[in-house]
């Protein structure tokens, strides 16, 4: 029999709802399991140990006296830091941020709540969700489940790990250019970017807010689509949430990919690639094929260009959305005795380097004189890479691709020359500025024994069908199955 | 390994420009810094060169992608005044007011 820890967030819901095991329980477990491998992870900024364990007797409470308590009645959960939770510290992995604790929940983080979730704790990021390998966390890299001396992807860097670590049964992340996809294959676990507009970013702190977009990060696909179900949906307080209804996805995952084409982009197999990474993926496409699906070459001709387009509109987003950090209303301050020199003292000591690299590029970008040159340029290259999107999936029902042209990387071999990190994002930046979900399935392991990431790239609003397509494949391998060796 | 993204020759940013656009974006720097980010700045942006040889003539700029039948709420308070949680994370008040340094000299 698995041990608590070890139960997928369903399983551990249903036996709470026949109360077959108390929330409280399934809290201490994932505190005791946190205890035991979190300095082997550092996954977590902050652990909500007392406030978890009295939401979980909440929970059993309700649940002994009768009342439905959602389904995820009772699980422990963990949520990215860039997420407000309301009274638990929240930090956006910056110095800037350190004491800050918000009066109010995001909604997504409400709407776990009341689906049953139990939120144990605050994960590890990239400092304002900055970065490719949670190393620009102000506090402490999150390190991989699989190998310690190896990243475990970013931004959402804590919330892949503790998902691969066992430490709770899902978590959610956000993803602005790949950053709950890229911590998922590199972490072995399944990670979702929701369609731009499916999700509310309410209460979240903002990145570059065109691109941004919140989602899980969980042990299989079914438990994916229990989590998106959970936070989907219109949001009176997000006017880009979009009203379109939330499908039932998990009574969707069925159905199989007989009949479906699906295009694998010509450019996302790149040269210099690992080896291994290309063979898991084609061998991925090929169960796929066999299951049913039929694979069309497709072309992405303006792929090359999505890097500089993306670190152009991200950063020019960015640099407005970070404005707001001026030590006045909350944050960090720093003593001084004009208001213009707090300002910029405050900002100075609270950003880290990259942060202030990309403030630096993005005001650039919006500045006199450069404008046209690079931010206008580049929101005209966007459109042509949603147009090659569009396109492809004109006749495709979704496309195949890798993740991420490597498996998880050392600490530090990135941390020295910026633009090397930027490209570690080069094969899930294009999905954000297109606006499309991404759903990420392990698919292998390299020689190393280190996880290999599927990308599946749906249609806007077909959630449905880019889970169903990743249950297809789980349902024909065991890759999901394969635990971190903690 | 994407060639498309190799280094080529810089383009100029001069310190004199990272230090006014630092001005621009309200982050005072140490010496050391500015020269770290002439250096960044010059390689990732001489590395963007080649979106600008794209011909993007007739293009519309996306700035969001379409986020169909956004609908507005009513422009109604919903939320109670707020209290003191406006103003826990202030790091100097007065009262009911968030302080700051004199604005004029």
């Amino acid at each position: 029999m698995s041990a608590l820890h070890e139960l997928s967030l369903r399983e551990a819901a249903a036996r709470v709802r026949r109360r077959e095991v108390s929330s409280v329980d399934l809290v201490r477990a994932s505190l005791a399991r946190i205890q035991a491998v979190e300095a082997k992870v550092d996954a977590f900024l902050t652990v909500g140990g007392d406030a978890a364990l009295a939401a979980a007797a909440d929970v059993d409470r309700r649940v002994a006296a009768g009342e439905d308590c959602g389904p995820l009645a009772g699980v422990p959960v963990g949520v990215k830091d860039m997420i407000s939770t309301a009274g638990i510290r929240t930090t956006a992995g910056s110095k800037i941020l350190e004491h800050f604790v918000p009066s109010y929940d995001a909604t997504v983080t409400a709407r776990l709540k009341k689906a049953g979730a139990v939120v144990v704790g605050k994960l590890n990021c990239d400092e304002f969700a900055m970065g490719s390998s949670n190393e620009n966390s102000a506090y402490k890299p999150a390190r991989n489940p699989w190998a310690g001396d190896r990243v475990p992807g970013g931004s959402s860097g804590g919330s892949g790990a503790s998902v691969a670590a066992l430490q709770c049964h899902a978590s959610l992340g956000t993803d602005t250019g790949g950053s709950i996809r890229l911590p998922a294959a590199y972490c072995g676990v399944v990670g979702l970017k929701p369609t731009y507009g499916r999700v509310s970013r309410y209460g979240v702190i903002a990145y570059a807010s065109s691109l941004d977009q919140v989602g899980p990060l969980a042990r299989d696909v079914a438990d994916a689509a229990v989590m998106l179900e959970a936070i989907a949906g219109h949001d009176p307080r997000d006017s880009t949430s979009s009203p379109r209804p939330v499908p039932a996805y998990l009574s969707q995952l069925e159905g199989g990919v007989r009949g479906l084409r699906l295009g694998l982009p010509r450019e996302y197999f790149v040269e210099g690639m690992q080896p291994e990474v290309e063979a898991a993926v084609r061998e991925a496409v090929r169960v796929l094929e066999e299951l049913g699906a039929k694979i069309e070459p497709v072309s992405l001709p303006h792929t090359e260009h999505a890097i500089a387009t993306y670190y152009l509109v991200a950063t020019a987003e960015a640099s407005a959305n970070l404005a707001r950090y001026d030590g006045v209303r909350y944050g960090l301050r720093t003593p001084a005795k004009a208001l213009g020199e707090m300002y910029d003292t405050s900002r100075a000591a609270g950003f880290g380097a990259e942060v202030k690299r990309r403030i630096m590029l993005g005001t650039y970008a919006l500045s006199a004189g450069y404008y046209d040159a690079y931010y206008l340029k580049a929101q005209q290259v966007r459109t042509l890479i949603r147009r090659d999107f569009d396109e492809a999936l004109k006749h495709c029902h979704g496309l195949v691709t890798p993740v991420a042209p490597t498996t998880a990387f050392r600490l530090g071999e990135k941390t020295d020359d910026p633009l090397t990190m930027y490209l570690s994002d080069i094969l899930t930046i294009s999905v954000n500025l297109a606006g499309l979900p991404g759903l990420v399935v392990p698919c292998g392991v390299d020689r190393g024994g280190l996880p290999i990431g599927l990308q599946v790239i749906g249609r806007p609003f077909d959630e449905s069908t880019v889970l169903r397509i990743g249950a297809a494949y789980e349902g024909a391998t065991d890759w999901h199955r394969r635990r971190a060796p903690l | 390994m994407y060639r498309g993204l190799g280094y080529s020759t810089p383009v100029a940013i001069t310190r004199e420009e990272v230090e006014r656009v630092a001005a621009l974006a309200r982050l005072r720097l140490e010496p050391a810094e500015v020269e770290r980010l002439t250096a960044d700045l010059g390689h990732i942006l001489d590395a963007f060169t080649r979106l600008g040889q794209l011909d993007t003539t007739g293009v519309e700029p996306t700035a969001h992608v379409e986020v169909l039948d956004a609908p507005l709420r009513a422009d109604e308070v919903t939320n109670p005044p707020a209290g003191d949680e406006a103003l826990a994370n202030a790091p100097a008040r007065d009262g009911r007011r968030f302080r700051v340094p004199k604005i004029i000299e």
